[in-house]
């Protein structure tokens, strides 16, 4: 489903990505960990063209995400993204923050993205709340309101990046709760995080970063048992540790 | 001191100050303002676009526009815009404007250059996660823009908007000088017919001074009540 071959970025003259290749199938969930500034964000932000990259390719869904004739906004529609500060649309309330890409992108009536936004609040607990605005919301529930929006567009494939790494520690199993029962549905999901209980229970796949090359790519079983690489080692202990 | 003075006058110009020439003044505000935001905007996107000879364009307007003194440009527009408009039409004859229009497009034009700079830094205050949060639900540059970006540039910088509006209020006295009646050219008129002129000059300059008080207070209790919960 999606397929990441020799990536490299720069930033002027600073590399941030060396030469990444890795491929996530259909219904997998690959989690991608490693130390802060390793370029895990990055590389996510490229799998739908929200960074540009300069060399290599990516595939989704056998569209070249790097191929200039590509129609990238048609393909970010169909491939889900959940950020680390929630990004909900402050101005919009939670309703209007599902229904607006549904109706502008997707071309959907207003009661059928009415239909399925009120759907996906429900499965998400929040049906509630769907008159409120962000600002009224906790982190948790605003996270939930954004990958509620973001499986709004029916997506192929689902991208967080550290969806739980602004929160409080109380609200972050009720995000992980959502995003485990995604999993179990089948979703494709790549998911940047350092919670390595998620990782344990629902990743097919661990992809260990270090300073922008990938330098483990493995079950997840495996990765947690016995990492091959020194750098996977030493971040384990530093993390697994508390 | 002011037993000379004859302050009837005023209330008896009441009317004619209100009814023909504050009329004038405040709709030309209003028009201008609504002008000057809509291609003020326009400009900003320019400025921000990223293309090169777009971006150019949109600063060499606005620097232009802030580099020359308005009354200038109120002359100017008003002895050009007719035969710029006979040039554009073709037509044998200078197009007679007349100087509401003439006005009118003076200060959308100069008013825009500064309307941009602050919507500009409107949407450049838009943290770059409300970007790519629209853009990765797959939006294109327009609703990206229109549905995102702009209404809440827009409602960050309503207060800054309407001090920038307070200003050009008091800059459309500058009209007279095409012998307009707005509210200080009936003043004006008042003053030099009855040979009133410090008294008029004197009574123009308080109601000039009120509803500007009272406006930037209204912006201040505005500005306290639409902040964006985030």
């Amino acid at each position: 489903m999606i397929k990441i071959k020799d990536l490299s970025k720069w930033y002027g003259a600073v590399q941030v990505l060396k030469g990444c290749s890795t491929e996530v199938a259909k219904g997998e969930v690959v989690v991608v960990c490693g130390p802060s500034g390793s370029g895990k964000s990055t590389l996510i932000k490229c799998v739908n063209g929200l960074e540009p990259f300069q060399k290599g390719e990516i595939h989704v869904d056998g569209i070249s995400v790097g191929a200039p004739k590509t129609d990238l906004p048609k393909l970010r529609a169909r491939i889900g993204m959940v950020f680390q500060h929630f990004e909900l649309f402050p101005h919009l309330n939670v309703t209007r923050n599902l229904t607006l890409a549904q109706m502008k992108v997707l071309g959907r009536s207003r009661e059928a993205s009415l239909t399925n936004s009120m759907r996906l609040l429900d499965r998400v607990g929040l049906r509630e709340h769907a008159n409120k605005y962000p600002g009224q919301l906790s982190g948790g529930q605003q996270q939930r309101v954004a990958i509620a929006r973001a499986l709004a567009m029916d997506p192929i494939a689902m991208l967080f990046d550290e969806p739980t790494s602004a929160l409080d520690p109380e609200m972050i199993k009720e995000v992980l709760d959502v995003m485990v029962a995604l999993a179990q549905d089948g979703m494709t999901m790549i998911v940047v995080t350092h919670e390595m209980g998620f990782a344990r229970q629902v990743a097919r796949r661990v992809v260990f970063m270090d300073q922008g090359e990938i330098v483990e790519d493995a079950p997840t079983a495996e990765f947690f048992g016995k990492p091959r690489s020194r750098r996977a080692q030493t971040f384990l202990s530093k993390i697994l540790q508390h | 001191m002011f037993s000379n003075f004859d302050f009837d006058i005023i209330v008896r110009s009441l009317p004619y100050l209100f009814y023909d020439g504050m009329t004038f003044t405040l709709t030309l505000t209003a028009l201008a303002t609504l002008g000057g935001i809509v291609f003020g905007t326009m400009l900003a996107l320019m400025r921000l676009s990223g293309i090169k000879p777009l971006s150019m364009l949109a600063a060499g307007y606005v620097n232009l526009m802030r580099s020359v003194p308005l009354v200038l440009m109120i002359f100017w527009f008003y002895f050009l815009v007719p035969y710029l408009g006979q040039w554009v039409t073709g037509a044998s004859q200078p197009i007679r404007v007349g100087p509401f229009v003439s006005s009118l497009v003076t200060f959308m034009v100069f008013e825009a250059a500064y309307f941009c700079e602050i919507m500009r830094a409107g949407i450049q205050s838009i943290p770059r996660g409300q970007v790519w949060a629209a853009q990765a639900l797959g939006m294109r540059y327009p609703a990206t823009m229109g549905y995102i970006v702009l209404p809440q540039a827009f409602r960050n910088m309503v207060p800054v908007l309407l001090t920038q509006t307070i200003i050009l209020f008091q800059d459309t006295s500058l009209v007279y000088v095409l012998s307009i009646t707005d509210f200080l050219g009936a003043a004006s008129k008042i003053a030099q017919r009855d040979g009133r002129l410090v008294e008029m000059y004197l009574f123009a300059a308080l109601v000039y001074f009120v509803i500007s008080l009272l406006a930037s207070h209204c912006v201040r209790l505005l500005q306290r009540r639409i902040a964006i919960v985030r």
